[in-house]
């Protein structure tokens, strides 16, 4: 029996011939990432175990992005922690306020993901790096400290879900539209413990912004990981970044899929998720019009230098409407650098927008635009349960950078063709 | 084995109503329980539920990566978790804090809140001592019982760089 993507390189990883679903595996890592959330409690195990040494400084990165700058002291004392354990071991990629960016946004960018590695981080949406090839997953804080410890963790060896993608998105349609309607489709468990594997025509269409984006939500789909195939997109994007001999694998021609699912990016529209699923999916006219009080364009998902593009294209020379708060995040200080330098900012500025330094912030309803009872919020993040975004009784629709600077203009939910 | 009151919630119960993310940066294991569930069971946090049993469906701990989620709920007095299926962040941070947990769609859908239930980890036996009722839960596999055993995956992996 042939093997998925996901079942070579955890194969490779493992130093065995071949795997099959539901083998359970100890696999090297080439990567173990932390943030300020999860870092300190992985922190905290590490030093109770009684470790005093981790397995590779080069090879742990660290990245202070959520609440920061520090919204309040105790997360300045987490920020603390994390940063007094990277000192303490040496770790190479650590980045804080002033180099760091938004976590799954700034590890690709600095070239510490090449395709065919095996990457966990404390964060769920680390499974992003799918979209370079990489077989990346979120994990807790006690992996995390077991991956600094020893350098290898235990993975159970994932079945496999197909994902064919064939036709070109017409104009306003984004890789965020392409994984709304994939969890609309299937549902928010509908790849739980699953690998989600792209393939078909269509993957050439995608930039690999849209792919990120894609990737970045296979866990709303209950995913392991999603992946796909190492092209020239991909190629062209590690060429200037990566600076380490990498591989690629394919998928066996015989690889075994529990199931496929085809998208037509032809036939796709702008797709929103309503409260308070991601899988509460719904076209954009089937919706529009709906009541909103802020959005936010930026996240791990959709702070890329194409959503910030997008976004400035439809509010260049226009206005956010009356009684809307926009608040756009570049995802890194590189993203916030190119939109000063391709004039994006002043677009943003102008049309009344605020623009932030990075910060996962509004995101999980940390800082930087936390919402009241009775608010609704169009944004381009990744996750609309109850009280995400603030408090419980407040909203998150799920949007593509497009719609949510459409809907800023219109002041209400809108679609960028109707502009 | 434990005995215990049930607490039951729906499908997709998600890391942000298990502790939100306006708590994680609290300090310790017992603030964090201070505000589990708080999102949607405004009372549950209230009453202290040693032996506790928490019961959820489908896709339980779904989002997030948050560890503090598990922790939230076991420093609350919870003594395990019967759900129809785990998302599997939830169900790794689970195991590796050493935190018991048990899939059993049957029982999850059967159990309802109040009732009393007993559970033999060891055998994955579920009773529903209200109803009379007995479930069996799926069994880990060897590897996974093996860190459990040693109370989780650090003590796991220490004793084996000792080893």
């Amino acid at each position: 029996m042939g093997m998925t993507m996901t079942q070579k390189i955890l194969a490779a990883h493992a130093g065995l011939p071949s795997v099959k679903a539901g083998d359970l595996i100890e696999a090297k890592l080439d990567l173990v990432m932390g943030n300020d959330v999860t870092t300190p409690v992985a922190v905290k195990v590490f030093d109770e175990t009684g470790f005093t040494k981790v397995f590779d400084p080069n090879k742990i990165a660290i990245l202070l992005d959520h609440y920061t700058p520090c919204k309040d002291i105790k997360s300045a004392q987490l920020c603390k922690t994390a940063r007094e354990f990277a000192k303490r071991f040496s770790i190479k990629h650590f980045y804080d306020v002033g180099q760091v960016g938004i976590e799954h946004a700034l590890l690709p960018e600095k070239g510490l993901v090449a395709p065919a590695e095996v990457v966990i981080g404390a964060d769920s949406h680390t499974c992003t790096y799918g979209a370079l090839g990489a077989f990346s997953t979120g994990v807790g804080s006690t992996d995390m400290a077991a991956g600094m410890a020893s350098g290898e963790n235990w993975f159970k060896v994932p079945s496999a879900i197909q994902v064919m993608l064939t036709g070109k998105p017409a104009r306003w349609v984004s890789g965020k539209d392409v994984i709304l309607h994939l969890i609309g489709e299937i549902g928010v468990d509908g790849a739980l413990y699953r690998s989600l594997e792209f393939t078909g025509d269509g993957v050439a269409e995608l930039s690999m912004d849209d792919r990120f984006t894609i990737a970045n939500m296979a866990i709303e789909a209950g995913a392991k990981n999603g992946i796909f195939p190492v092209d020239e997109h991909t190629k062209e994007y590690v060429k200037t970044r990566v600076n380490r001999p990498w591989t690629s694998f394919a998928p066996d021609p015989d690889a075994e899929y529990e199931s496929t699912v085809t998208i037509n990016l032809e036939a796709l529209q702008p797709t929103v998720a309503l409260p308070h699923l991601p899988s509460n999916t719904r076209t954009i006219d089937e919706v529009k019009g709906m009541k909103i009080d802020q959005v936010v364009i930026g996240s791990c998902t959709n702070g890329r230098i194409s959503d910030m593009r997008a976004a400035a294209s439809l509010l260049k020379g226009r206005t956010v409407a009356d009684g809307i708060r926009c608040i756009v995040i570049p995802a890194t200080q590189e993203i916030s650098l190119q939109c000063l330098q391709e004039g994006l900012t002043e677009i943003f500025l102008k049309a009344g927008c605020v623009f932030s330094v990075p910060t996962c912030g509004p995101c999980l309803g940390g800082h930087m635009g936390c919402l009241a009872e009775g608010e609704r919020a169009v944004s381009t993040t990744n996750r609309n349960f109850v009280g995400r975004m603030g408090h419980t009784k407040s909203e998150v629709i799920l949007a593509s950078p497009a719609v949510a600077a459409a809907s800023a203009i219109k002041g209400c939910l809108a679609s960028p063709a109707d502009l | 084995m434990v005995t215990g009151k049930v607490y039951k919630y729906g499908n997709n119960i998600d890391t942000d109503v298990i502790i939100p993310a306006r708590y994680l940066n609290a300090p310790s294991p017992d603030e964090l329980a201070k505000h589990c569930m708080e999102d949607i069971d405004t009372s549950f946090a209230t009453v202290p539920h040693h032996g506790d049993i928490m019961v959820g469906g489908w896709n339980f701990g779904c989002g997030s990566s948050r560890e503090h989620a598990p922790i939230a709920i076991q420093a609350s007095g919870i003594a395990c978790v019967i759900a129809a299926s785990f998302a599997r962040i939830f169900y790794r941070n689970a195991i590796n804090i050493g935190f018991p947990i048990l899939e059993c769609p049957e029982a999850a859908e059967a159990i309802e809140s109040g009732d009393t239930v007993s559970v033999d980890y060891k055998t994955g036996m579920i009773r529903d001592e209200t109803t009379g009722k007995v479930f069996q839960a799926a069994a880990f596999p060897p590897f996974i019982e093996n860190i459990i055993a040693y109370g989780g995956l650090l003590p796991y992996l220490k004793a084996r760089q000792e080893g």
